[in-house]
């Protein structure tokens, strides 16, 4: 066996010879211990965990044959902080931070989410006041608006277009301060409590968000006049990605990444949770399942959300915002500095959490990702005996080892941002 | 429209004798196979006969100390009808394997995947059962309720470690929930417990 080895150019239609040992094939053009074995064609391409275009810690072990992919490994798990493990070991009420850092892009959405899992395994989520649950679809609205403008804004920067990224995130400095006034953090908001909110809306903050609803739409034309017409961007999205009808489902996939592939369903629209089913919207969905019609999607679903909340902000009621029961909901202040009873709530609520009742139960929330879904199997108590968090990103990546063979590696970066995936959620 | 509970039945009576009576809570139905290693002939039967064409999750959960340890929890869902079904069957701890559903379900390959690398428990004729989020090599299954929270050593040379996180007087050395204000103090409770 020679000592020099010679690195040829390879041809991408001519002769392909499988590198042995897959995963772990010797990289083309060193030396081979084993005689007389020809080098692969193939090379082994690592996208690593660290890359700009993956949005995220999402590390691709590529197999390409010159630029075409033939076999992709997606790794996760670089940001797997053992949340469900954490949620054995904390009442119901400690676990919230956890949930703002699931969809670390959406985190009033996964608030929201939780805290109705919950109720709905104490038996309370009917009992939740309308101003509270007017209250939280508003947040789940500007959380998906927020989520979505990020999700474009990356995979428009990735694909080339570096404007619509400035754009996108004009208006989400916009969302940060109307969540920062809300809740007092623009990130980590923590807002939603087990049988309410942590707090009332502040003053002026209907007018905050009206305000920027009116910008946010003008803002949606300029991208849109940016994006959709624009013929390099349709060039690197259309007819990529392509994800049929029975391959979403049978994936699991779920949000605007199942809709773009032409299945009408929302959990908004088909098991309304909150008011949505006082509210009147629309459900845009794709026709051919590509990069394109997930962008299109998504754009759409940001002006469906500017309209829920305009409704939202016109039919907002007064009231209480949480359930006035002291077994569940810590009581005001003034009340427990005064009076036994409400001290004694207080001080059970906060040492021994809730008394939530034996049994199992999972609730999904459409959040902007996806179908974000807990399941709590409880043995009675203040802790859950089980959290399982069902992650949308997780079961989206799961398609990228089916959906990258045959495509070339600069659509890699389309195909991940049109999946729109965050990688806090997929690995919890 | 079918209710949760006329699926549940039909599918129990597909299956003579192998499921336990539909449980309802907060208007869900669980059903309940006594035998796991029928799990896939169900899982097939659901989705060809009864349209649970979707897969939303599969949990698992460590009943420590009972015994069949291991519980697996399906969710599937039918757009047709818009219902929702939840399956569970159990494993022991002895020989923790049941069949997959992957062949059912595409999407349950990368819940099987987690399922092994969290709890454990293998899943036969998976085609590609391997640890999802933890590196490969990692001795140890960390969902399991003995595992520890602050984590075990553990050594995978040239790709990874892990030591032990120091919970000294963090908040997880009291126990939430606890009854017992006795059990809950740090300075009575051992932190290695």
């Amino acid at each position: 066996m020679s000592t020099v080895q010679e690195l040829e150019f390879r041809d991408a239609a001519g002769r392909v010879t499988a590198a042995p040992g897959g995963l772990n094939a010797p990289e083309p053009g060193v030396p081979d211990s084993d005689a007389g074995e020809m080098p692969g064609d193939k090379m082994i391409l690592n996208v690593g965990p660290s890359h700009p275009a993956t949005h995220g810690v999402l590390r691709l072990v590529l197999e390409l044959d010159g630029e075409t992919i033939t076999k992709a490994t997606p790794d996760i798990g670089y940001l797997h902080r053992g949340d469900e493990k954490i949620a054995e070991n904390m009442t119901y009420t400690q676990f919230i931070p956890y949930t703002d850092r699931l969809d670390y892009l959406a985190p009033l959405a996964n608030n929201v989410a939780y805290a109705l899992a919950v109720e709905k395994l104490m038996g309370i989520e009917k009992l939740l006041p309308p101003r509270c649950q007017f209250i939280r679809v508003m947040c789940c609205e500007l959380a998906r608006i927020s989520a979505h403008l990020l999700g474009l804004g990356a995979f428009a920067m990735d694909v080339g277009a570096m404007t619509v990224f400035l754009h996108t995130f004009t208006e989400r400095e916009k969302i940060y301060n109307i969540i920062e006034a809300l809740t007092g953090a623009r990130f980590t908001t923590t807002y939603t409590r087990i049988g309410g909110l942590f707090r009332d809306l502040p003053p002026g903050w209907t007018d905050m968000v009206r305000k920027f609803l009116e910008e946010v739409v003008v803002n949606l034309d300029e991208t849109e006049q940016l994006l959709t017409r624009n013929r390099i961007f349709v060039d690197r999205t259309r007819d990529l990605g392509v994800i049929s009808k029975e391959m979403a489902i049978d994936y699991g996939l779920s949000g605007p990444n199942l809709r773009g592939s032409g299945v009408e369903y929302d959990l908004r629209k088909a098991h309304p949770y909150l008011v949505y089913d006082q509210l009147e919207f629309d459900i845009p969905a794709g026709s051919v399942g590509d990069c394109y019609d997930r962008y299109l999607v998504r754009m759409e679903e940001m002006r469906q959300s500017v309209r829920i909340l305009r409704q939202c902000l016109d039919k907002l009621p007064d009231g209480p915002v949480s359930i006035p029961d002291g077994k569940t909901v810590l009581p005001p202040k003034k009340k427990v500095l005064t009076r036994m009873e409400e001290l004694i709530h207080q001080f059970m609520l906060v040492t021994e959490g809730m008394n939530a009742p034996p049994g199992e139960v999972y609730f999904s929330a459409e959040n902007p990702k996806g179908e974000l879904g807990f399941y709590i199997f409880s043995k009675g108590g203040g802790t859950p005996y089980r959290l399982k968090i069902r992650a949308p990103s997780f079961v989206n990546l799961s398609i990228l080892s089916e959906l990258l063979k045959g495509h070339m590696m600069s659509d890699t970066v389309s195909i991940l941002g049109s999946l729109d995936f965050v990688m806090g959620e997929s690995d919890r | 429209m079918p209710t949760p509970l006329d699926l549940a039945q039909k599918l129990a009576a597909k299956f003579e004798g192998l499921f336990e009576p539909p449980v309802e809570f907060r208007e869900e139905i669980t059903l309940k196979l006594k035998d796991a290693a029928r799990i896939a002939d169900v899982c097939a039967a659901a989705k060809k006969d009864l349209g649970f064409d979707y897969l939303v999750d599969i949990s698992s959960v460590d009943n420590y100390g009972d015994d069949p340890r291991f519980t697996i929890v399906y969710e599937l869902y039918s757009f047709t009808d818009r219902v929702h079904l939840r399956l569970k069957t159990e494993v022991s701890e002895e020989k923790p394997e049941l069949p997959t559903v992957t062949t059912v379900w595409r999407t349950a390959n990368w819940h099987e995947r987690e399922i092994y690398d969290m709890m454990g428990v293998r899943f036969a004729q998976h085609p590609d059962l391997r640890r999802i989020l933890m590196w490969e090599g990692y001795p140890y299954f960390p969902l399991r309720k003995d595992f520890p929270l602050a984590g075990k050593p553990s050594e995978t040379p040239e790709v990874a470690f892990s030591r032990a996180a120091p919970m000294a007087g963090g908040p997880f050395v009291t126990v939430a929930g606890g009854k017992d204000s006795q059990a809950r103090e740090p300075r009575i409770r051992n932190p290695e417990e």
